[in-house]
């Protein structure tokens, strides 16, 4: 496939949010159900062995007007909350037979409560992930919450889940992890040639596509990128952090690299790197996939960190295997999780002579130019900073 | 999140028995900041931990002097001191967004810890980070263990998220204790674990639940001889604080309930800072914790009206004890998991609207009263569904107030009176409407 149809129809994707790609999987053969799931980390493994297709409903983006959802939230709480009941309450997730909440923050958490009474008829759950790391402590109560998702969805198709089937699953996400972590890897080495702008949109791809279509995708988009000739400039190479849930829009993600950034690496839709090792295809499959999230998990702030050392470990890490030379705080506003964590980051940074900037964003953010000429100022400043 | 010294009535106490009560929670409180402020000289270790799942008879065993980031944070709302705080924090890095407890103890820190009573505050040796119905207070106590390098342990609360208590759930909370927390505080504290004593804290914990649920229900009555918001942050204070498990407390508690006891036979209404009040025109349930840095303007608001407040949610975010739950001797660590999983601001939305409405027909209360906080997603996000639903499923008028916790800003006095003069008008309505239809 020719680079410019592969990123037309990862747009495409990302555009449409009535979820047709949903309905065509859906209706392409009778019985086949669809999974919504929030921001930011379920185990998609248990859903796609249901037979089942994990959606990832990551708001509304720019592109609606929220009209519904804004009654149900003051004015101090994000956007992505309200634009999510917006797509409830206006039938775009019809084609959604249940919605996962993950623990992620008190918004979240809440919205799953206020689904299960505003969907009455759909399969409605929240997602708890332990906080404690000890494979006998947090691993067991981990592997036991998904024993329940695995059940609930079991009861809904109409049969058990069995471990063959979650552990062809896991290999499923395995191979989209590898792409990805490939995917990104190439970004971080060539930036010129496979723009973030472009790699989210393949990513966002993965929230709607089954993960086997999923992984092709990225592996042709690689390919095309790889046979494409694209100039470079004489841009910073950045970190972008804080936008694990309510996402920017796209168009803020062109300004950042109009104004002179290459975003090296980021935590956009962090479900499909969550788990940074192989799970285990051997084995007990929930067991697997408990301690994959214990011990092999990204670090991000609805994480708690045991040790204060580990505190912007995972931050470092990406700004020195991508080689990036500063990061971008970019965090959605009244976004408790991000903004708490942002001192603690910026703290380590400072210690490190990381040099870093920070705004808020929304997802509808519709002005730019503050943000071009801050991220302008921010790749300049870095650019003097590596000529003293 | 509450514990606040009782207001000296101006007119004088109606009872010996009120002045008792009175007297003993403030001696408590300030014993306690005392004690704080002379931990360290006296050899003693200090904790910090949480209101909602706060393990207070946990925490007693191992000798702690026993902080709560909290209470400091309102105690000094309640005295002005918290506005320059916050602003202090805003510009040390911390965002206008996020909750302001968590800034009004970080600027109370870069104060140079001057706790509420003018005392210093000690750093504690152990942060207790129980991590019950709120997200924010996992990022408030890494916060504080990035400045100080305290030692951390975490006791990771599941959530209510299907309306129920698992066995998986409370095993793991369990666990965490038996293996994480009591390990920790023992190696922190230097004494060893004693479950005996622990019992022994629990059936002073009982004998207390058992009269503030007493207090609590008094409200049934008509007139009140309470105010369950207003009043009610008083009557919390001891048991959801340092204080749970102490033989004061329950002896607070025994004073407590005889003084109201003594109040509903007499068919007294409920003691504001202006004195008792005497006219009970509306009863009402509040949803969310209220303002502390105009607290008594925004009491006079409602008792100026004949407002008495029958039932609040914020008197439960500590504990829910009025719907039968005990801590119990005989399982001490499964009654502490159940505490705090069992907590309100763990529970999941359909929970809180059940008990709202059950509030709503069991107080005989005329509609509900909603108080959003800016700073508070775990209470606030999704209370507008809340008010629509309980208007839905009972029938009564709900309103909605915002305001905040300790941030000054918030707390715009024109408007939330605006509001609940018309919120009152409407009840009066509605009550006129269902005369006529009786008639
Ligand atoms: S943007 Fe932040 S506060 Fe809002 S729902 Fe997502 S994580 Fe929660
Ligand atoms: S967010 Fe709410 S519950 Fe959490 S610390 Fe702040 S005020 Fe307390």
């Amino acid at each position: 496939m020719k680079l410019t149809d592969i990123v037309a129809r990862c747009e495409h994707l990302f555009e449409d949010l009535d979820f047709n790609a949903v309905k065509e999987w859906k209706a392409a053969q009778p019985g086949r159900m669809a999974i919504g799931y929030m921001p930011i980390y379920v185990p998609r493994e248990i859903i796609h062995a249901a037979g089942m297709l994990p959606v990832g409903i990551y708001g509304g983006g720019d592109q609606i007007e929220v009209i519904q959802g804004d009654a149900y939230y003051q004015s101090y709480i994000c956007r992505i909350p309200r634009s999510t009941v917006e797509l409830g309450l206006t039938g775009r997730l019809d084609c959604l037979d249940g919605m996962l909440f993950p623990s992620i923050c008190d918004v979240i958490r809440n919205l799953s409560g206020m689904w299960q009474l505003m969907f009455k008829d759909k399969y409605v759950h929240y997602v708890d992930v332990p906080q404690n790391y000890d494979d006998s402590i947090g691993g067991e109560f981990y592997a036991h919450e998904m024993q329940q998702v695995r059940e609930d969805l079991a009861k809904l198709r109409g049969k058990p889940i069995t471990d063959d089937e979650l552990r062809a699953a896991i290999a499923v996400y395995n191979d989209n992890r590898a792409a990805i972590a490939e995917l990104y890897a190439y970004r971080a080495q060539a930036p010129w040639q496979a723009p973030t702008s472009e790699v989210y949109l393949v990513l966002r791809a993965g929230l709607v596509l089954p993960p086997e279509a999923h992984t092709q995708l990225v592996r042709d988009y690689l390919a095309a990128v790889k046979a494409e000739q694209r100039p470079k400039k004489d841009n910073a190479r950045v970190v972008l952090t804080g936008a694990f849930c309510e996402q920017p829009p796209l168009s803020l993600i062109k300004s950042i690299e109009m104004a002179g950034c290459y975003v090296v690496d980021d935590d956009f839709v962090l479900v499909s790197r969550w788990l940074r090792e192989p799970v285990p295809t051997d084995g007990d499959p929930l067991t697997a996939l408990s301690k994959a999230f214990l011990h092999h998990s990204v670090q991000s702030s609805p994480k708690y960190d045991e040790r204060r050392e580990d505190k912007g470990k995972f931050l470092l890490h990406q700004v020195k295997t991508r080689g990036a030379e500063g990061v971008i705080f970019a965090a959605p506003s009244f976004c408790d999780p991000a903004l708490l964590e942002r001192p603690m980051l910026q703290e380590v940074l400072a210690k490190h002579k990381v040099p870093y900037t920070a705004f808020k964003y929304a997802e509808n953010t519709g002005q730019m130019a503050p943000i071009r000429e801050q991220a302008g100022t921010f790749a300049d400043s870095i650019k003097l900073w590596s000529a003293a | 999140m509450a514990t606040i010294q009782m207001p000296q009535s101006q007119k004088k106490p109606a009872t010996v028995q009120k002045e008792d009560a009175m007297l003993l929670q403030k001696e408590m409180i300030n014993r306690n900041y005392h004690e704080l402020a002379t931990a360290h000289e006296t050899g003693r270790k200090v904790s910090a931990t949480f209101v909602p799942g706060n393990l207070n008879e946990l925490l007693m065993c191992f000798d702690f002097a026993r902080s709560l980031p909290e209470t400091n944070a309102l105690q000094n709302g309640m005295r002005k001191k918290s506005g320059k705080m916050i602003m202090d924090a805003e510009r040390d890095g911390h965002s206008e967004d996020v909750c302001t407890y968590v800034k009004a103890d970080l600027g109370m820190m870069l104060q140079g810890e001057v706790g509420p009573t003018g005392e210093k505050l000690p750093r504690p040796d152990v942060l207790l980070l129980s991590y019950t119905g709120c997200f924010t207070f996992m990022k408030w106590f890494e916060l504080v263990r990035q400045k100080y390098d305290c030692e951390t342990v975490m006791l990771h609360v599941p959530y209510q998220g299907d309306g129920h208590i698992s066995p998986n759930m409370r095993e793991y909370v369990v666990k965490q204790l038996k293996e994480k927390v009591i390990p920790t505080l023992e190696r922190v504290s230097g004494v060893k674990f004693d479950i005996d004593r622990l019992r022994q804290y629990m059936r002073e914990s009982t004998k207390a639940e058992e009269d503030l649920v007493a207090v609590l229900h008094s409200a049934k009555n008509r007139p009140s001889p309470i105010d369950g918001y207003f009043g009610g942050v008083y009557y919390i204070g001891p048991i959801f604080t340092a204080f749970r498990g102490a033989p004061e407390a329950t002896e607070y508690y025994r004073v407590l309930r005889a003084e109201i006891e003594e109040r509903v036979r007499a068919k007294k209404g409920p003691v504001t800072p202006e004195g008792e009040l005497e006219d009970e025109k509306y009863r009402l349930v509040v949803e969310g914790p209220p303002n502390w840095t105009h607290f008594r303007d925004f009491w006079k608001m409602f008792y100026e009206e004949g407002a008495v407040v029958v039932a609040s949610t914020y008197s439960k975010v500590g504990g829910v004890y009025d719907f039968g739950f005990r801590h119990d001797p005989d399982h001490p660590l499964e009654s502490l998991a159940e505490y705090c999983l069992g907590c309100y601001t763990n529970l999941n939305f359909p929970q809180r609207i059940d008990m709202i409405c059950r509030y709503l027909d069991e107080y005989q209360a005329d509609g509900l009263l909603i108080n959003s906080i800016k700073s508070c997603n775990s209470f606030s996000a999704g209370q507008l569904l809340m008010l629509r639903e309980v208007e839905k499923r009972t029938g009564k008028p709900a309103a909605f107030i915002e305001s905040d916790l300790v941030d000054p800003r918030y707390f715009s006095a024109a408007n939330i009176k605006n509001r609940l003069e018309s919120y009152f008008q409407m009840i009066k309505q509605k009550r006129a409407a269902a005369g006529a239809a009786v008639h």
